[in-house]
């Protein structure tokens, strides 16, 4: 108790400190002139009273208030990252299942799962609105597409996890291929499934909002930061306070995995990353 | 019938071309207490992984019950314990002993009275519900014993079980491990480096010569059981070590179980 009070403070003064640096630096170069590396005024860098007060403006000219364009716009997009970060972390788990029961495959199979990721995903993206049609579902399997290829990396080294002697001690009980799967290799490879999906709850939040640029999709945070970006010059507050949402999204994807792990995985506390 | 039969074993590992065991024949009966003690790289280890079937042998036979290792291994004829515990950090205590009656189908009811009864068996009754890495090195061991003995195999293969341990809790843990094989009426190989363990605890200690492995001499131990305490202070016990530490001697290694040509060659 006492110390979830402790880590509640640390990270409201860690947060306090970030917005007090970043009015410093406003202040400091505004007063100075400095131009390095780049003129500081209220376009650049608006000041973070402006940023939240334009979330409780409307959006525009008799629009609805801009922070319930944002969530709508949030909801929107995280529903796509979620049926993505779904889609890829089974594809991804599936595959490195498949990977460590055949040596052949892995020789095969894994130049090209690491090549799919040296082709960026805006190279990548309009071909997928093309074959699927623009919608929710092409944004999807964008997302999918940044999702699965850590899942599959780590999740193939937690299945080789396991000592040695683990896969002896199943072999003296004459154990199946399947029990050893589900006994020994998944719950060993746990740990290291999750750190995979720390990292894919984020990135498929990004993917989303990319897949939504190709797709011509107006109604996510991909849509509403085109269309701000188009009045940055006037009205930067609104496309800052879109970031702020996005990053807002990521951030709750990431805290969501978090959770199911501390509920998931049992591990020695010293283990624990 | 006895409970491992093997003859004219011989196991090389292609690898380096090693022979690791050459010519072993030996015969294990029901309710014996069998150690095997030799120098590092005697192959005692192999030996016990090959009657567990967890290394074919390249050349003679195992019989284990009657049947071929890999026909006793797939009847789950064997318990096994290893140096290390081999927990598993993500089940509980319960469900460590519990792994291999799931392997073989047992239902949730049945596992859990066999589960609690193997706990008191190993005197670790209340720790249940603990994680492995919550108990002391000597806890996780008798949680690895209560798991190999859950199934009542008629076969134990242990190997260097308490090595790892301190010499207190390796005394503590040699009786009781001497409570549950007379209580049980198992058969136990038992792998060790420790002279003064294999005299203590066995009814027969094989002693292996190194490279290649062979069997250099079998010593009868006849002190009187149940064996306590005060065993380790009978002159009778001394005589049975002695007579272990000649035989190793003769065969090239010092008592703490090392090589001592090893740094020559």
């Amino acid at each position: 108790m006492r110390h979830g009070v402790l880590r509640a403070l640390t990270i409201g003064l860690t947060v306090v400190a970030i917005a007090a640096l970043y009015e410093l630096y406003h202040w400091i170069w505004t007063s100075t002139g400095w131009s390095w590396p780049f003129k500081v005024d209220n376009i650049t860098l608006p000041h973070l009273w402006t940023i939240f007060k334009a979330l409780g403006d409307p959006a525009g000219y008799q629009q609805p208030l801009l922070i319930t364009v944002l969530l709508k716009a949030a909801w929107f997009t995280a529903k796509e990252a979620l049926a993505g970060f779904a889609i890829g972390a089974a594809i991804g788990f599936v595959l490195a299942v498949a990977l460590v029961h055949s040596r052949l495959a892995q020789r095969a199979l894994l130049p090209y799962i690491v090549a799919s990721q040296t082709i960026p995903i805006l190279a990548v993206a309009p071909m997928v609105v093309v074959w699927l049609k623009s919608g929710w579902q092409s944004v999807a399997v964008i997302a999918a597409y940044l999702t699965f290829f850590p899942v599959t990396i780590n999740t193939l080294r937690g299945l080789e996890s396991a000592s040695p002697r683990a896969h002896e001690l199943m072999r003296s009980y004459a154990a199946s291929r399947w029990s050893v799967l589900w006994k020994l290799r998944v719950p060993a490879s746990l740990p290291y499934l999750f750190s995979a999906l720390k990292v894919s709850a984020t990135a498929s939040v990004v993917g989303a909002i990319i897949g939504e640029l190709p797709s011509g999709i107006q109604g996510g945070l991909g849509g509403a930061i085109l269309n701000f970006n188009q009045y940055y010059s006037i009205q930067p507050q609104n496309l800052w306070a879109t970031n702020l949402i996005a990053a807002g999204l990521g951030i709750a994807f990431f805290l969501a995995v978090v959770a199911a792990e501390k509920l998931i995985v049992r591990r020695a506390p010293e283990n624990v990353a | 019938m006895p409970v491992v039969e093997i003859s004219a074993l011989t196991k090389t590992f292609p690898k380096g071309n090693v022979t690791a065991l050459k010519g072993i024949d030996l015969q294990i009966e029901p309710g014996e207490f069998i150690s095997l003690i030799g120098p590092s790289g005697c192959g005692k280890s192999t030996l016990l992984r090959v009657i567990g079937d967890l290394t074919p042998p390249t050349e003679g036979t195992v019989l284990v019950n009657g049947k071929p290792a890999p026909k006793a291994r797939a009847d789950h004829d064997y318990g096994m314990v290893f140096q290390d515990s081999v927990l598993f950090d993500w089940r509980t205590v319960s469900k460590n002993v519990g792994l291999p009656l799931e392997m073989l189908g047992w239902d949730r009811a049945k596992r859990k009275s066999r589960v609690e009864e193997m706990l008191r068996l190993v005197e670790l009754q209340g720790f249940g519900d603990h994680h492995p890495w919550q108990l002391s090195g000597g806890m996780q061991m008798r949680v690895a014993i209560a798991r190999a003995l859950s199934f009542e195999p008629s076969l134990l293969l242990m190997d260097e079980p308490f090595g790892a341990l301190d010499e207190m809790t390796r005394e503590r843990l040699n009786i009781e491990l001497l409570e549950i094989w007379r209580r049980l009426q198992s058969t136990v190989v038992f792998v060790t480096h420790s002279i003064s363990e294999a005299v203590f605890l066995s009814t027969r200690v094989v002693v292996m010569s190194p490279r290649p492995g062979r069997v250099a001499g079998i010593v009868d131990i006849d002190l009187p059981q149940p064996r306590t305490n005060d065993t380790r202070e009978d002159p009778r016990f001394f005589e049975k070590v002695t007579e272990v530490r000649e035989l190793l001697r003769g065969v090239g290694a010092d008592e703490h179980g090392s090589v001592l040509a090893e740094a020559g060659s």
